[in-house]
């Protein structure tokens, strides 16, 4: 494994640092090239960057204005101080036109701006910041595109339920609608898209919109908030700037106590079930319920079956789990969820993705929904009893109601007797690695000790299923808009979140994903970053060639891709550590070797094309119709009669 | 399935811009069909009105109305199908009704609903009246046979009876 030796020695080169901002020259012939390390590869030194900001403990304490300038406050000026006083010690973005006076306050400011490569990246670090810390996150992109860029961040967290304030800059007030330069109606773009959005076109308006915008952003379902500011607003000038203690939201009041006869009731079915089952999503992160979640699973001894949103809101070791649930969950956790006699869904959202077909769904189930949402309570399925408010608050109420059971054998029997019959598995290939048994190995090597992200696709799913998750917080991946790109860039924002936790961040991609958001190898490798990249690398669009291979005859379409980059050389471009594994035997000492490698590594591994994720449920199937390997899928999904069906 | 309805949805709504936007998008987004929509000011400057009329089941009321509780701006919503409210619409008609005998005989149309002609022409007339939504179809149905030139309804505003006067 010389790919091996040559990566570690390399990371050492990478400490010796050049200041100048020399453009690269361009090698016309090999002897003017930079030398090659023992693999024949060209070795790369990266460009110097200037050093990461440390400033980030600073913001929170010290004396306002003492880094402001003299006179008085420009826009930009109460903007970053209204930041300050929420508690913001990271931003992401990139600058522009309108937003230079903005930018110009954050010289200054005790306040950590990343200058990252693409807005979308910025709005996904910012979702990987606040999911990985639970505080919210902040991204920030100049007028037109710089905040048309950032529509996908915005969506994302929005389907997601993510923390996340995004500023964009606006052309001056009186160009508005003038179709400016570089301007973009973006509070018209994002208004179905985010829990609230602003224009502030008055400087005075600038704290108190601050401040709902973060309470609206990290309370109630959290989701994304805009302001968009205008360049004259930024750039006027106040003598006085007053701070508001209060806000002025009548018509945001978050229900965090549950109906107390609504919790009796549910005490109630509970003592009434033979057969409960814990239904949990992404809100039982939000809510930090982990406790309350454990506390009544034990009492009780109900199993807990988790969607991809609520992976490490309770532990996969614990001995109630039963693992993911869903389009592509567990065979034990379909079939526990369409078995049961009372599901008691806790803040997830009865996604299509994890019902399937709505009216075989828990269809012998009574059901009982704890969400803080209303508008998500009865909304896909009808439930008996809802209960809006805070998961954690209503479980608190909840438990001391439950009655205690000692044993619940015959049911928890059941569950382990399916997932005895068909746990995930594959069957490993001599020379070749199975993608499943990258996450395998990866969940093997990491032992948990790192905060995990997935891009979307074949690998995410695999993820989902292998990797074993104990506590919240620590899985990451888009999984309401399945955005592509969103992993990586999502890892430096998870990073820059667990820095002072000493924590690294294993970012699980693929070849198709790592290329939409791959610029941000510059952020991860100049900040020194702990981001270690799987590529799961097949050379295709896997989910879309799976789809493909089951209801559409085989006809690849778009799916194969002819030309890859050389991922490896591609990371060293950036100062990244790299190398690659193709044989089964060096699998786990690879990754080893990127798990022990400073800073921002590398990891190409080339799988086997043509695998596909089981179980699956074919969208609009009933969840207790799996498709359970590939001997099955095409005959079964014929008899589906999916080989017409759209796909969606 | 539960049955349809004709409901009236009058929301508080802070008055600032988007407002309008936002439940248009709304309701566009999610395939809710609005019959009418009025916005106007209240009697707190800082507040307006509007009054949402739409043909919805029980269900789609209740997202409906979830959603529109959704919105940080938006302080109040209520259904008022359960509540006795005083609903009124205007409407503006032009009747062309040019011809002498023709003429006097739409002006009475127009007095036994007890609206008030506005505007004069040798031509044609135009009318006002304000009353609940079927006495505003009666009088078009009426005034229909007369040759109408141009109608213009305003939507219906609402509001529920004075709670001591119901109880």
């Amino acid at each position: 494994m010389s790919d091996l030796d040559a990566g570690s020695s390399k990371s050492e080169s990478r400490s010796k640092r050049d200041t100048t901002h020399k453009i690269p020259p361009v090698h016309a012939d090999r002897a003017n090239r930079p030398p090659l390390d023992d693999a024949g590869r060209t070795r790369i030194t990266p460009r110097v960057l200037a050093p990461a900001s440390e400033s980030a403990a600073a913001c929170r304490v010290g004396p306002r204005r003492s880094y402001k300038s003299q006179g008085p406050w420009s826009g930009g000026e109460i903007l970053t101080e209204a930041l300050l006083r929420e508690g913001v010690e990271i931003l992401f973005g990139i600058p522009g036109g309108v937003l230079l006076s903005l930018f110009d306050s954050f010289y200054h400011a005790p306040i950590n701006m990343i200058l990252v490569r693409h807005e979308q990246g910025a709005g996904h670090m910012a979702e990987g910041y606040a999911r990985a810390t639970g505080r919210v996150g902040v991204a920030i992109g100049t007028s037109g595109p710089g905040a048309t860029n950032l529509v996908t961040p915005i969506t994302d967290a929005w389907m997601d339920s993510v923390p996340v304030v995004f500023l964009t800059g606006q052309v001056a007030s009186n160009l508005i609608g003038a179709d400016a330069f570089q301007e973009a109606d973006i509070t018209g773009i994002t208004r179905p898209i985010t829990k609230h959005n602003y224009l502030v076109k008055n400087a005075d308006d600038l704290p108190r919109v601050v401040k709902e915008a973060f309470h609206l952003a990290g309370t109630g379902r959290p989701g994304p908030v805009l302001i968009d500011l205008p360049k004259d607003m930024l750039m006027s000038a106040r003598d006085e700037v007053s701070w508001p203690e209060t806000m002025r939201l009548r018509g945001y009041q978050p229900t965090i106590e549950g109906h107390a006869g609504q919790i009796k009731r549910m005490a109630e079915l509970i003592a009434a079930s033979k057969r409960p089952l814990l239904y949990v999503g992404g809100g039982a992160i939000a809510s930090r319920c982990t406790a309350e979640l454990i506390a009544l699973s034990e009492k009780a001894k109900i199993p807990v079956t988790l969607t991809s949103m609520g992976l490490g809101a309770f532990p996969a070791e614990h001995p109630h789990y039963v693992s993911m649930l869903g389009m592509h969950g567990s065979f034990a956790a379909n079939m526990a969820v369409s078995h049961c006699d009372l599901l008691l869904a806790i803040g997830a959202r009865f996604d299509d993705r994890v019902t399937g077909r709505l009216d075989r769904f828990a269809a012998q189930a009574k059901k009982v929904h704890v969400d803080i949402d209303p508008a998500s309570v009865s909304k896909n399925v009808k439930v008996d009893v809802p209960i809006v408010g805070d998961a954690a608050t209503v479980l608190q109420a909840l438990v001391p109601q439950v009655k205690p059971v000692d044993a619940r054998a015959e049911w928890l029997d059941q569950i382990a007797a399916w997932q005895k019959e068909h746990p995930y598995g594959y069957s490993r290939r001599e020379g070749e690695i199975l993608p499943q048994q990258v996450l395998e190995s990866i969940a093997k090597v990491t032992r948990g000790e790192c905060v995990y992200t997935t891009d979307v696709g074949q690998h995410q799913m695999w993820a989902c299923q292998w990797i074993p998750v104990n506590e919240p917080h620590r899985f990451i991946s888009s999984c309401g808009l399945g955005t592509m790109g969103f992993g990586f860039p999502a890892a430096v924002g998870a990073a820059f979140g667990v820095r002072s936790q000493g924590l690294p961040v294993v970012c699980i991609t693929s070849d198709g994903s790592f290329q939409m958001c791959l610029q941000e190898l510059a952020v991860s490798v100049g900040h020194q970053l702990p981001v270690k990249i799987v590529i799961l690398n097949n050379g295709c669009l896997g989910m879309i060639r799976q789809w493909q291979h089951m209801f559409f005859g085989e006809r690849y379409s778009c799916s194969e891709m002819n030309l890859q980059p050389d991922f490896v050389r591609l990371a060293e471009a950036y100062g990244a550590s790299a190398t690659r594994v193709a044989d089964p035997k060096d699998l786990n000492k690879a990754l080893k070797w990127l798990m022990a490698t400073p800073g921002t590594a590398l990891l190409d591994v080339v799988t086997a094309r043509g695998e596909n994720v089981y179980p699956m449920v074919p969208a609009g199937g009933a969840s207790d119709e799996m498709i359970l390997d590939p001997k099955e899928a095409v005959a079964i999904a014929q008899r589906l009669g999916f080989e017409s069906f759209e796909a969606d | 399935m539960s049955g349809t309805n004709r409901h009236i949805i009058s929301a508080l709504v802070e008055n600032e811009h988007g407002v309008l936007a936002k439940v248009a998008g709304l309701f566009a987004a999610r395939g809710f069909n609005i019959e009418s929509l009025t916005v106007g000011p209240t009697e707190d400057t800082t507040l307006s009105r509007m009054t949402i009329v739409l043909l919805a089941d029980d269900d789609t009321l209740e997202q409906v109305v979830k959603q529109l509780r959704r919105v940080p701006t938006m302080v109040k919503v209520q259904d008022y199908l359960d509540t006795p409210t005083i609903q009124r619409e205007m409407v503006l008609i032009r009747v062309q009704a040019g011809d002498g005998s023709r003429r006097l005989e739409a002006l009475e149309v127009v007095n036994v609903f007890n609206g008030k002609v506005v505007d004069l022409t040798p031509k044609d007339f135009t009318a006002e009246l304000t009353g609940s939504e079927n006495k505003i179809q009666a009088i078009v149905d009426c005034l229909r046979p007369y040759g109408i030139k141009e109608l213009a309804r305003s939507g219906k505003v609402a509001m529920t009876r004075s709670p001591t006067a119901v109880r």
